[in-house]
């Protein structure tokens, strides 16, 4: 192939890359606002990582405590977040979230219901009120299926089974990507005025972790490629209960939502071991007795929240302490257990798939049972750097982001329900982003046929190399690599081995050899993968040695507990002339009105007016 | 089993397509024995047609006092010359007519018997279990059907199967009519008491109404075909009858065979008794 | 120990090249949908310890759609009928800007949300895979999200005759296949395809229903 046009090529106005659920919405949002779009996934719509949230989207409707409203949603999220999070994203996320499950609801979403009808909510670590609407435990297949029924209806052009290898730029703009149909192993050349990336994360560098094989970080490491900034790399969520046993599903999650139930953690010698670990911060609003927890779940409104739904950082942190101190499972886990705790029916009827999932892959009946349950890497916390309100990258013009591959949305932790929402709320704001871009252009970017040959060339050359490393094999020896020296707790020399093996393995990744034809390789694409593998695990390792102190997902063993410094900073990378920058940007005070909003007590943000 | 680690032996034969599967009547890659379930029930339901043939056109012996078999009931018509027949006082029109053509035999079963036929015929669990046992299409899951070209379905000559509501409605009479016969067992002459076949009857009864009320039609007429359960105080009545419907819906499986075992076998022991081959243990005495 | 992982190992150190489809590898994202021995199955949800170890455990890809490579088939038909679906089309939202709907009013459309789209149910049902009549039939998945919007209580739109015409609903002969393989075990059968069947015996089959509709000079039309 010597010549771009004889490469299959679209042209559209804005390219969205990723169809989960931000991706998505996003689409849906260009389309609606009269754009030429196009989708491209990975797999098969509708399979993106989205159908794996299990618990539910966090919006302050106050159906089933009429006490919440936005500012108690943006309050915890802040708090949750270890008031890391960039402050008008957290407000927009709260402010925006119920209008966009109303949405939903709209477009045949079917929710569980309260007694009047109205959506129901459920509790979840780190929300203060009920407000995760949900259905069941499949709340992330209810939104995807609901999102891309609705979709299929609208002018979007969407590219199944499509890996998109790179992005392309005319000057400082975007001007479209390059992508390999999986199918075929033929190249494709999107042409774009703009292009929102909804990626998500890149869990995939971890040995134990819930993501898929899609999650390799594409997103970031594109965006990284094209001039864009990474933030809060740092900050990786371990999801504190994920299947240990049988091996073959270690990493599987076990949805927070068995917590939210009633479900409690216990150590070997049957002791409910979060009442140790309620950190200051929490104290006020935690159970500190086994009766006031007993309290809560029968629906007393004085009694705190148990100390199992403390946010993910906290119980992730619990558990890896308690296993480590030889208080473990049998496996090397804890043991959840809800068959104590609740019904067998009312079980099966609020955790289908948890009863499910443990029935077929590890023959227990989580009805009578406890389940074994262990930290699992589930979320990127960091990403691509956004404009707050346009989520326009601020270095690449006409490059946009939502979903889990931006960051700043959640600072150091991610409460959980709040990643459906941030879908939602910034995939329907990168689409609107996009189009108010688009009109400000005065002609269409041009693509460089250059950067698309070369784009192509590194492609075909895994397959056409005599021989070379096997891309299986890198892959595993990168997530043990980061397993060990990357985990959920570090140091500083972890740190610098991951640093040093990471540049061992990106001259063997340079070499990898794919055997076999273009049609649908599998080890073609893991070889393909493995450049943004790399490139988001670098970020991770670097930014996380730099900060030197321990705050929500990113706990350092040789610098315990917040420094104050730390929280005036953000970590940020960039591509550098010889490799990857780091440095710490300081951050800007917050509005004084979201700072009041962060700081108050819930007493005083109770009794304030609905927002919206 | 030795495995074999040479590809060709592992290659789809001639004939196969490209993912090694087969074409063609029973043609399948599964190797569990999915025959017994089809052959099994081809067996019972080829067992219990042979006999109902049988029985319905006896006209005799469907009677001893107070038990009528379910194959007679309702009793139209009573030929009063036919051994262990009713007494014609059980008919609904008297003796049986003079104009009765010669050349088709005197049953008061087979006057009746077409309607819960048709019944269990047009019935959307049987129609799953004979399309599959009698007529191969297909004779199991994943497993080759007997090829049609082209295939049409329900949308043609099967259409009469959506008029399977009718039958329904007059299986609703039937059952009505199989609890008075299994009340009027409690009666002999007059004298309340009770009997083995009283037991029997009643069974029946329930099994028949354990069938008939788990009807994917009754499902649909009583609520089902609504959208909207809560919308006014007769959805939500309809609702919770149809809560009810759904839970003999879901063992629908079950009665039909049940139900069908159990009437078959309830005609044969009024037919036992009627004929004196066995005694009818009851408290009236014999 | 399941199939899918057994898979990865050829995958990693036999045949790089060996094609599967797989997602999340819970059973929630139905992308690993294959042939073993014979029965439709997801390779995540299947056990290896279920199979005698001595046994050559077979995997084929879906034999109904068009096969790409090893056990990847081309299942871009079944995309092809959703779209042809007619969309949502809800009431008005009530005043106060919310819908309100009971749980009794959506238990029954919650259990077809559960689809995950794996496909099986479009593999195994036999006017798909054997008799071909892709031309007429949309097959059992598309019949779970025809219920799941006709029952739904907020929808105004009215797709019965299209299920008839167009997605051919009377090809199917509740042999009930498509319910025997489902993983997420929804009634295909008996609580979406034959409730729509007797959706379609009310408007075209029921003479009763037809004389009453030209008596009251109401066609029931929601």
């Amino acid at each position: 192939m010597a010549d771009i046009s004889e490469i299959q090529t679209f042209e559209h106005d804005v390219l969205v890359i990723g169809a989960g659920g931000a991706g998505l919405r996003a689409a849906i949002e260009c389309a609606r606002l009269g754009l030429k779009t196009g989708l491209v996934c990975k797999s098969l719509l509708g399979k993106a990582h989205t159908v794996m949230a299990e618990g539910g989207v966090a919006a302050s409707l106050g159906n089933t405590d009429n006490r919440d409203n936005w500012k108690i949603h943006f309050r915890d999220t802040m708090r949750g977040g270890k008031f890391m999070n960039q402050w008008r994203m957290a407000e927009l996320h709260a402010k925006l979230s119920p209008e966009r499950v109303r949405e939903l609801e709209e477009w045949g979403a079917v929710f569980d219901r309260t007694a009047d009808g109205l959506i129901s909510q459920r509790n979840f670590g780190g929300h203060r009120y009920p407000r995760l609407a949900h259905v069941g435990d499949r709340t992330g297949l209810e939104i995807i299926r609901t999102l891309q029924d609705f979709g299929v209806h609208q002018p979007i052009d969407i590219y199944m089974e499509c890996k998109v290898l790179n992005l392309l730029k005319d000057g400082p703009r975007i001007s479209g990507a390059v992508g390999l149909w999986r199918e075929t192993g033929r190249f494709v050349l999107f042409k774009a005025k703009a292009v929102i990336l909804a990626t998500g994360g890149g869990g995939r560098a971890w040995r134990i972790t819930s993501n898929s094989w899609e999650y390799s970080g594409d997103g970031a490491a594109m965006a990284y490629e094209a001039g864009a900034e990474l933030i809060h790399m740092e900050f990786t969520q371990f999801h504190p209960t994920g299947m240990v046993w049988p091996p073959s599903v270690r990493g599987v999650l076990v949805t927070e939502g068995v917590r939210g139930e009633g479900g409690i953690l216990l150590n070997n010698k049957g002791e409910r071991f979060m009442f140790d670990y309620i950190p200051e911060r929490f104290a006020a609003e935690t159970a500190d007795t086994v009766q006031e927890a007993a309290r809560w779940l029968e629906g007393d409104p004085g009694a705190r929240r148990p100390p199992e739904l403390l946010t993910r950082d906290v119980v992730a942190r619990a558990i890896n302490t308690e296993v480590k101190a030889g208080r473990g499972s049998t496996h090397g886990g804890v043991y959840l257990d809800i068959a104590s705790r609740r019904s067998a029916e009312d079980i099966k009827r609020k955790l289908p798939s948890m009863y499910h999932q443990f029935k077929e892959l590890a023959e227990i009946d989580i009805t009578k049972e406890p389940m074994e349950v262990g930290p699992t890497m589930h979320y990127f916390m960091g990403g691509i750097r956004v404009d707050d309100d346009t989520q326009m990258s601020q270095t690449v013009d006409g490059l946009f982001a939502c979903g889990e591959c931006t960051g700043g949305m959640h600072g150091a932790n991610r409460l959980g329900g709040n990643s459906l929402s941030d879908l939602l709320v910034f995939g329907q704001l990168a689409g609107a982003g996009a189009s108010d871009y688009i009109q400000t252009l005065e002609k269409a970017p041009e693509v460089d046929s250059d950067q698309v040959m070369e784009v192509i060339r590194e492609a075909t050359d895994v397959l056409n190399r005599e021989d070379g490393p096997n891309p299986y094999v890198l892959q595993e020896k990168l997530q043990d690599m980061m397993q060990t020296n990357v985990g959920i707790i570090r140091t500083r020399a972890e740190l610098e081995e991951a640093l040093r093996q990471l540049e061992d393995l990106k001259r063997e990744a340079a070499l990898v050899k794919a055997h076999g034809a273009s049609q649908y390789n599998p080890g073609w694409h893991q070889a393909l993968d493995l450049t943004s593998l790399l490139t988001t695990a670098e970020a991770v390792a670097r930014a996380a040695l730099i900060r030197e102190e321990s705050r929500g997902g990113h706990t350092r063993d040789d610098f315990q507990g917040e420094r104050e410094e730390w929280g005036k900073h953000n970590v940020i990378i960039s591509k550098g002339e010889s490799g990857m920058n780091v440095r710490t940007d300081v951050r800007p005070d917050p509005p004084a009105d979201l700072a009041a909003i962060a700081y108050a007590s819930l007493e005083e943000l109770e009794g304030t007016a609905k927002v919206k | 089993m030795a495995v074999s680690t040479n590809p060709a032996d592992h290659a789809p034969a001639a004939g196969t397509r490209p993912g090694g599967h087969k074409d063609g009547f029973r043609a399948t890659s599964r190797k569990d024995h999915w025959a017994t379930e089809p052959l099994a029930v081809l067996i019972g339901l080829s067992l219990f047609i042979i006999y109902a043939t049988w029985a319905a056109f006896q006209g005799n012996h469907y009677y001893v006092s107070p038990y009528l078999s379910p194959f007679y009931s309702p009793l139209l018509w009573v030929n009063p010359d036919a051994a262990g027949a009713a007494p014609v006082a059980h008919a609904w029109f008297g003796s049986w007519p003079q104009w009765w053509p010669a050349f088709i035999p005197i049953s008061p079963s087979i006057l009746i018997l077409p309607f819960p036929g048709a019944f269990r015929f047009t019935c959307y669990y049987y129609r799953k279990a004979y399309y599959r046992s009698f007529a191969g299409m297909p004779p199991g899951c994943a497993v080759g059907p007997i090829p049609q070209h082209p295939y049409k379905g329900e949308t043609k000559f099967l259409l009469f199967q959506n008029l399977h509501r009718y039958a329904m409605y007059i299986a609703l009479i039937f059952v009505v009519v199989l609890w008075t016969d299994a009340v009027r067992a409690f009666f002999k002459d007059g004298r309340f008491g009770i009997g083995v076949g009283t037991v029997v009857l009643i069974i029946n009864a329930a099994l028949l109404s354990g069938y008939t009320f788990g009807c994917h039609s009754l499902r649909h007429l009583v609520g089902g075909r609504l959208d909207c359960f809560s919308c006014s105080s007769s959805c939500e009545a309809r609702h919770s009858l149809w809560s009810k419907i759904t839970g003999f819906n879901e063992r629908h499986m079950q009665y039909a065979w049940m139900s069908l075992f159990w009437v078959a076998f309830t005609d044969f022991y009024v037919r036992m008794v009627s004929l004196g081959y066995i005694p009818d243990f009851n408290t009236w005495g014999r | 120990m399941v199939v899918l992982d057994a898979i990865h190992r050829i995958q990693a150190l036999h045949a790089n090249d060996l094609a599967c489809r797989w997602n999340c590898k819970a059973g929630k994202c139905g992308s690993c949908s294959m042939e073993i021995n014979g029965r439709p199955k997801l390779a995540c949800m299947t056990r290896l310890s279920d199979y005698d170890p001595e046994e050559t455990i077979t995997v084929q890809p879906m034999k109904t759609f068009p096969i790409i490579k090893d056990l990847v088939t081309d299942v871009s038909f079944n995309y092809e009928v959703n779209k042809r679906i007619p969309p949502f089309k809800p009431k008005p939202r009530d005043a106060d800007g919310n819908y309100r709907m009971m749980q009794k009013d959506v238990d029954r459309i919650q259990e077809f949300r559960k689809c995950i789209e794996c496909f099986l149910c479009q593999d195994v049902c036999h006017v798909l895979r054997d008799h071909r009549r892709q031309d007429a039939f949309a097959g059992p998945r598309w019949f779970i999200r025809l219920a799941s919007l006709e029952m739904h209580p907020l929808d105004t739109a009215d797709r019965v005759s299209q299920i008839k015409e167009d997605f051919g609903i009377g090809f199917c002969n509740i042999t009930k296949c498509c319910t025997e393989v489902c993983p997420e075990g929804i009634h295909i059968t008996d609580n979406a395809i034959i409730p729509l069947k007797e959706r379609l015996a009310d408007r075209y089959y029921d003479p009763v229903m037809w004389l009453m509709r030209k008596i009251t000079g109401k066609d029931r039309k929601k």
